[in-house]
């Protein structure tokens, strides 16, 4: 722990650690000092001249340095002028006063100074009820204005720096709070100050606007309405809104989320979401959110919801509604009938106990438990993963962080964020990548190789050499390993080679050390603690079985899983949404979103944390583990399923890495540091406090002292590449045509074309432009693209987004016609 | 065309004033260089300087917007600054200013009709001894007219017609 | 008396190389290079009393000696932003005695081991900068700067960086922020630059004119130059005497010259023009707080030096001496140093923001005859409220005019104002 020092402010002894920002160290102590441009996450610029207060210094003798002393105690000095708390660090006997006479007049000078150009509009703007403006202006200001209204400066209201984010010119106090973080935190700075002084206003020049999937963290921040979310404003006033603890279901980050809802006639005096609000987590997420978990929400609210079970009978294979109790019956005759032809295909959208129940029904009748995923190597993160204890916002100088394979500024934004804070707090960060991404700023070492080169690169951690010295002298080791160029084989590969490294350098089975893996969705570590996994060759897996799908929609993303589910000899779908799936299953079971019931993930750090039901159930839908249950029950199967608590606590019975994990471990919280989300919204932004569970850690086999089994290494197969060919290969984009984004309708915005990139030179030997609709085909498949030249791509290489209508699997021989 | 194609040898020898770590101190002199020729910067002339520099559009866009002298819009070749600040006011610089704009027939803030001249107010320029003064700033640059009468300065006006075609 | 800063006055075409040096040129640079350790020619400066030229009038040779030496590489600036309504000198000392100010700023690098100096240079100098990088080329051909200077292994490049228009970036961090390529807006201090400067490197930052002070100082020594002006202010100063006088200009003094030397004397200012009255004194430009002259003669007969001023109730500063004679209204010099504060405040922080932008509304009733009852006490009062409030000093310069133009002409606005 750093030193103490100790100090009074109003009169009251504190003590807080050195180097603390007066602010902070009254913020710990209760006193709450008001700030605008102040943010704990931020670095102290003392421009609003909010948080003026009186600082009195123990007064030294200029010839000896001694502290003079006064009737036994030291002589306090103060200084002439106000000073501002946030920038001002605390020391040994300082005497700050933050309420005395002259203090007040200072911050309620500040506060006139601000209202001069505020409209005062509060009774239409969203951040009316959440204001710290507002609250300091009840606080300070005095009732009658004494700035002529008729003077006030008149700017436009409404202006979209992005279509997600508006802003309101006139009620922006310049704290430079949105391009700080921008800045310092997101390390995207496409906001910035125009003009200057009375003048000075926030523009965005980047195309599109505000191109920083963090953007939405700003209107968390912004300590008036100026910044918006275009979802939320005008939707609903912040008094109005319940708050339920949740956790983001789109990606393995697993950020901590708060869904405010409300009551509302539109739905039918239903409960709805109005918006996903970030919940604290230092150990997570911090305070953040990434614009798709933001915003991607609206599926859960979707027209396209399945509310009834149906089922599909007969030569013309007639839709029948049907009642839950015929539609489970049907399904189990059938995968009772099917013996070993039982295959359970499900994803990482499902909770931790859904797939606990689906992996036990799938072993107790000698079904195939399969995983819809694209990425391999998770019974090695299971092994080796990182485990309790773990947290990217500590790791520093001492630790080595490597990224491979993976854009994780696309990926798992949050890890992007937290990978570059520790880069930046000294930790060594080797980026290995084919192409240049965001990350490679902010890396010691960037290593380039050709697609297919993976396992090479990986190799040389254990090598003497630049990169072998960072990575095994370092103290704390982490990979983070994901799936760019590669399909399920290739992935696995690749996971076993970095296992590999990590094992033999003895990174492995402690806290800080250990794989990461960038899954597609937020629950695939939990599917693999369960023993799911993926095929290398789906369609084979599935062809002539009994399939029974739970949140995935082959069909719809591949043709050659559609094909081979035709020929499948019986199909039962859960899932929330109608897909192109769902049109074909012969039963159709509608599944519970998570916001609608509760649950846990399991995130790709191996955390598990809980979620909460936040809003009713859309129609008849059930929990997945209950509908897997009532399927069992029809097979003379009986399995828990009264509530998703019971089902846990057999899970963490049966399964080693869950042991002695309870719900109410999960929910446990400890004090997040700074202090955000208590009632002065002016201080951190208007996150969460955390008061529903911090989760955590899942042991690794390593940590449990079992023998890690690592296989060898198999050596990806490209397929061969001539000169003259045209390699394409899987990248993963934020936001692709995913069901949960399209429904969002802000973010399709964002979703775009379908586009293929290249660089320059292999666009000009395959005869195409910038711009230019291509026909694009490999591997059995086909499609139109547009092209987009990109010099950062390797030559040869054609780069095919995942979940943009060209169902890429893994990297094949391309071709490419205008 | 870029900058660097325009400019190598300008752009190579701002860049090299300053440690290759902070190459973003290059950002003023850029963009004096990239207003040379239109008298203001255009938007590919900002991503242009942001790509120079390894910085957004945003970030370059900011700077312009901060400093009086870089112009983001055009307006007539010349700009005739005038200073009007106390101390040239306190030797007749706003009356000297109206009695101008009489003569040239523009207000401040106007262009002539043939586009060669705007006329602008400025603060201070370091000239209070030899008011009344103006700059202009055009394609040779910036230069001072000092100690001016309405003659001498409509004199300076009418040969701005022709300072651009000697300076290049 | 042989001027020391403004010596092209005596002898002519010092601003070449060769008659630069015939003079004596670069002897001090030359010795200190050769002769001295970079913390004697410290010790110099700091015993000669020098004070900074810029405003504050911070003793230079202690602000020298503040370098972090734990911390490299080391920069200095010349701040030549030069930008203070009324402020001329530092011009008139880069166009025509160029030189003396370059080897001052080489000599301060020496002194601090900074091997990379920057001159920044407020943009409308755009010729006089072109005309600097010839005078630095010549050093550089000479063997005076750059690589190894004179034989010895001491290096130091001198570059020229133009502002763009803005007053800001004469205060220190703002000019340091500037220089980084960013907006000029005021950093934060503590930390000041000796410890955490130019791209977070420590850097001194001084004025032209003090740089120019250093050479004479080091050649002639610190007794020399302390036998020059007053006690707390020792040496020479250029006012910048404008506003209504006969002869406006530069003027070199000695530190406790009276105002009515500089303004009454021959070779000075001449008297005020028409033989009018001295209404009020701005002696350090537009950030000064007015003092009430209305003839008297006491007032006139008060040395300028940083003590003395004060006793008057206003500040030395930059010594740029604005004289407003009794044809002037009070408000209307208001309203014109409210205009400009508005015009360059650079918007970072609010009091500064909003209180110029308040004032100018405030004040354009009143100047305009619009104004209202109370409109006066009003604009006081929020002058008043801006003080002591702002981040860096514009916030508080906005105010000197105002607040003791109010108090001590008070008449001045109740003229205009309806009541
Ligand atoms: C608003 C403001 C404007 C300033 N403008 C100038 C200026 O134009 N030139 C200057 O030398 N110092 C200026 N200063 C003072 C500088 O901040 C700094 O004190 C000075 O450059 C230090 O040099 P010195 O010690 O040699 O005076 C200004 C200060 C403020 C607060
Ligand atoms: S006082 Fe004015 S110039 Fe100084 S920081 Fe504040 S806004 Fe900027
Ligand atoms: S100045 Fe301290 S919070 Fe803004």
């Amino acid at each position: 722990m750093s030193k103490q020092v100790t100090l009074t402010i109003d009169g009251k002894q504190i003590t807080a650690p050195e180097g603390a920002l007066i602010v902070d160290a009254a913020k710990m102590a209760g006193i709450d000092i008001p700030v605008f441009c102040h943010h704990p996450k931020l670095e102290p610029v003392g421009m609003c001249r909010m948080c003026l207060v009186e600082i009195g210094r123990p007064m030294r003798d200029r010839a000896t340095g001694q502290i003079v002393m006064e009737n036994g105690a030291p002589k306090i000095q103060f200084m002439p002028k106000l000073e501002t708390s946030c920038t001002n660090r605390v020391e040994e006997g300082l005497v700050v006063l933050t309420q005395s006479e002259k203090a007040n007049a200072g911050q309620k000078s500040t506060v006139e100074f601000l209202l001069t150009s505020h409209p005062l509009d509060c009774p239409v703007c969203d951040k009316g009820g959440e204001c710290p403006l507002q609250n300091l202006t009840m606080a300070h200001g005095s009732s009658q204005s004494r700035f002529i209204y008729d003077e006030k400066l008149h700017l436009e209201k409404q202006v979209p720096l992005s279509e997600l984010i508006y802003l309101d010119r006139e009620r922006c106090i310049q704290c430079a709070r949105c391009i700080r973080f921008q800045d310092e935190v997101a390390g995207d700075s496409v906001i910035g100050f125009d003009e200057r002084g009375r003048s000075t206003q926030i523009v965005s020049f980047s195309e599109p606007g505000f191109d920083s999937v963090f953007s939405g963290n700003t209107t968390d921040i912004c300590p008036v309405g100026a910044l918006t979310t275009a979802d939320f404003r005008f939707g609903a006033r912040p008094w109005e809104l319940d708050a339920q603890a949740s956790v983001c279901s789109q990606c393995p980050v697993g950020c901590n989320t708060t869904l405010n809802t409300r009551r509302e006639a539109k739905a039918g005096g239903n409960i709805v979401i109005k918006r996903v609000m970030p919940r604290q987590n230092e150990e997570v997420n911090e305070i953040w959110l990434c614009d798709k978990g933001r915003f991607a929400y609206h599926y859960t609210e979707s027209k396209k919801r399945l509310t009834k079970p149906l089922t599909r009978t007969g030569k013309d294979r007639k839709v029948n509604r049907v009642s839950w109790e015929a539609a489970t019956k049907l399904a189990g005759e059938n995968f009772l009938k099917a013996k070993k032809n039982f295959v359970v295909l499900a994803s990482g959208r499902l909770a931790n106990e859904d797939l606990f129940n689906l992996k036990t029904l799938a072993d107790q009748f000698g079904g195939k438990a399969v995983l819809y995923s694209h990425i391999g190597g998770g019974e090695l993160t299971a092994q080796v993963g990182v485990s309790a204890g773990t947290n990217l916002g500590v790791l520093g100088s001492g630790s080595t962080i490597v990224v491979v394979a993976s854009n994780l500024y696309e990926e798992a934004p949050i890890w992007y964020l937290r990978v570059k804070q520790a880069a930046e707090r000294g930790a060594t960060l080797i980026v290995m990548n084919p192409r240049e991404t965001k990350l490679d700023k902010y890396a010691s070492f960037v290593e380039r190789y050709d697609y297919g080169q993976e396992i090479k690169s990986v190799q040389e951690l254990t090598k003497k050499g630049k990169l072998g010295d960072a990575f095994m002298k370092a103290q704390n080791a982490i990979i983070i390993y994901g799936s760019e160029g590669l399909g399920v084989a290739g992935s696995a590969s690749l996971a076993t080679a970095c296992a590999k490294a990590l094992n033999e350098t003895e990174h492995v089975g402690k806290a800080n050390n250990g794989l990461i893996g960038v899954w597609e969705r937020a629950n695939d570590q939990g599917a693999w603690e369960m023993g799911f996994k993926p095929e290398d060759d789906l369609a084979a897996a599935l062809k002539g079985k009994v399939v029974y799908i739970a949140g995935a929609d082959p069909v719809g993303d591949d043709p050659k899983l559609a094909k081979a589910l035709e020929s499948a000899d019986f199909v039962v779908v859960q899932d929330i949404l109608e897909n192109a799936t769902t049109e074909i299953a012969d039963v159709v079971l509608p599944a519970q979103t998570h916001v609608e019931r509760e649950g846990t993930f399991t995130s790709g750090e191996r955390r598990v944390q809980r979620f909460y039901p936040a809003v009713a159930v859309v129609g008849d839908a059930r929990a997945d583990y209950a509908i897997t249950a009532q399927i069992a029950k029809h097979m003379n199967f009986i399995m828990q399923s009264a509530n998703a608590n019971i089902v846990f606590e057999i899970l963490a019975e049966t399964l080693k890495p869950f042991e002695g994990l309870t719900y109410e471990k999960l929910s446990n919280v400890r004090v997040q540091l700074p202090m955000i989300g208590r009632g002065d919204m002016y201080y951190g932004g208007t996150t969460y406090e955390n008061t529903h569970g911090l989760g955590v850690h899942l042991s690794a086999g390593a940590t449990r002292g079992e023998t890690v089994r690592i296989p060898r290494a198999q050596k990806e197969a490209l397929p061969k590449v001539k000169d003259t060919d045209l390699l394409a290969v899987p990248v993963s984009k934020l936001y692709h045509r995913g069901a949960t984004i399209e429904s969002a309708q802000l973010l399709n915005q964002r979703i775009g074309k379908t586009t293929v990139s290249m660089n320059f030179d292999t666009a000009e030997q395959w005869g195409v432009v910038e711009g230019a609709q291509v026909k694009v085909s490999f591997d059995g498949v086909s499609g139109e693209a547009k092209v987009k030249i990109d010099e950062t791509v390797s030559a040869g290489v054609m780069l095919v987004p995942r979940g943009m209508g060209l169902a890429i699997r893994e990297p094949a021989v391309a071709k490419v016609k205008l | 065309m870029s900058l660097v194609e325009k400019y190598p040898k300008e752009v190579k020898q701002i860049l090299s004033k300053y440690p290759p770590e902070h190459k973003r101190s290059a950002v003023m002199p850029l963009l004096f260089l990239a207003q040379r020729e239109e008298g203001y910067i255009t938007k590919a002339g900002m991503q242009d300087i942001g790509k120079i520099l390894d910085i957004t559009e945003t970030e370059v866009a900011s700077v312009v917007g901060f400093y009086t002298l870089y112009h983001d819009a055009k307006a007539g070749k010349y700009r005739v600054q005038i200073c009007n600040d106390l101390p040239c006011a306190l030797r007749g610089a706003d009356k000297f200013l109206e009695e101008l704009c009489g003569n040239v027939g523009i207000k401040v803030g106007e262009t002539t009709a043939d586009g060669l001249v705007t006329f602008e107010t400025v603060t201070c320029l370091a000239a209070c001894d030899k008011a009344p003064m103006f700059q202009t700033q055009g394609p040779d640059g910036i230069n001072y007219h000092e100690n001016m009468t309405i003659n001498k300065a409509m004199e300076v006006i009418a040969g701005l017609k022709y300072a651009g075609k000697e300076v290049k | 008396m042989a001027h020391v800063v403004l010596r092209h006055r005596d002898i002519p075409n010092l601003n070449q190389f060769d008659v630069y040096k015939k003079n004596g040129g670069f002897s001090a640079f030359k010795n200190a290079v050769k002769k001295m350790q970079p913390t004697e020619v410290t010790d110099v400066v700091k015993n000669s009393g020098l004070r900074g030229r810029g405003g504050a009038g911070f003793p230079t040779g202690m602000k020298w000696s503040f370098i972090d030496n734990k911390n490299w590489p080391h920069y200095v600036v010349a701040n030549a932003d030069e930008s203070e309504p009324g402020t001329f000198k530092d011009r008139e000392i880069m166009e025509s005695n160029p030189f003396q100010f370059l080897e001052g700023l080489a000599l301060c690098s020496y002194a601090v081991a900074a091997n990379v100096a920057y001159i920044y240079l407020r943009g409308e100098f755009w010729q006089l900068a072109a005309f600097l990088d010839e005078k630095i080329a010549e050093m550089e051909e000479a063997g005076l700067l750059g690589n190894k200077i004179l034989g010895t292994d001491y290096s130091l490049k001198i570059y020229t960086h133009l502002g763009a228009g803005a007053y800001i970036c004469g205060e220190e961090t703002a000019l340091l922020e500037s220089l980084e390529g960013k907006r000029g807006q005021p950093r934060v201090r503590p930390p000041f630059p000796p410890t955490f400067g130019l791209y977070g490197k420590p850097t001194i930052i001084n004025n032209v004119e003090t740089f120019a002070n250093v050479p004479m100082i080091l050649a002639n020594g610190a007794d020399w130059y302390k036998s020059m002006g007053t006690a707390d202010s020792s040496g020479v100063k250029v006012f910048s005497l404008s506003g209504r006088v006969r002869r406006p200009g530069n003027y070199e003094l000695p530190f406790g010259a009276t105002f009515r030397e500089l303004i009454y004397g021959e070779k000075n200012g001449a008297g005020v023009q028409d033989a009018r009255q001295v209404k009020a004194l701005m002696p350090a430009g537009a950030s000064s707080s007015l003092i009430v002259v209305n003839g008297d003669d006491k007032i006139l007969d008060t040395p300028m030096d940083y003590a003395s001023v004060r006793t008057l109730g206003s500040e030395l500063g930059s010594a740029s001496v604005i004289v407003i004679d009794d044809t002037v209204s009070i408000d209307w010099v208001i309203n014109k140093t409210i205009h400009f504060f508005k015009h360059e405040s650079c918007g970072k922080c609010t009091p500064c923001r909003e209180g110029t932008y308040w004032m100018q509304n405030i004040v354009h009733r009143i100047h305009g005859g619009d104004g209202k009852q109370g409109d006066v006490d009003l604009l006081l009062n929020v002058a008043k409220q801006m003080q002591g409030k702002c981040l860096c000093a514009l916030g508080d310069f906005s105010a000197m005019a105002v607040v003791t133009g109010i108090e001590r002409f008070k008449g001045d606005f109740d003229k205009v104002v309806k009541v």
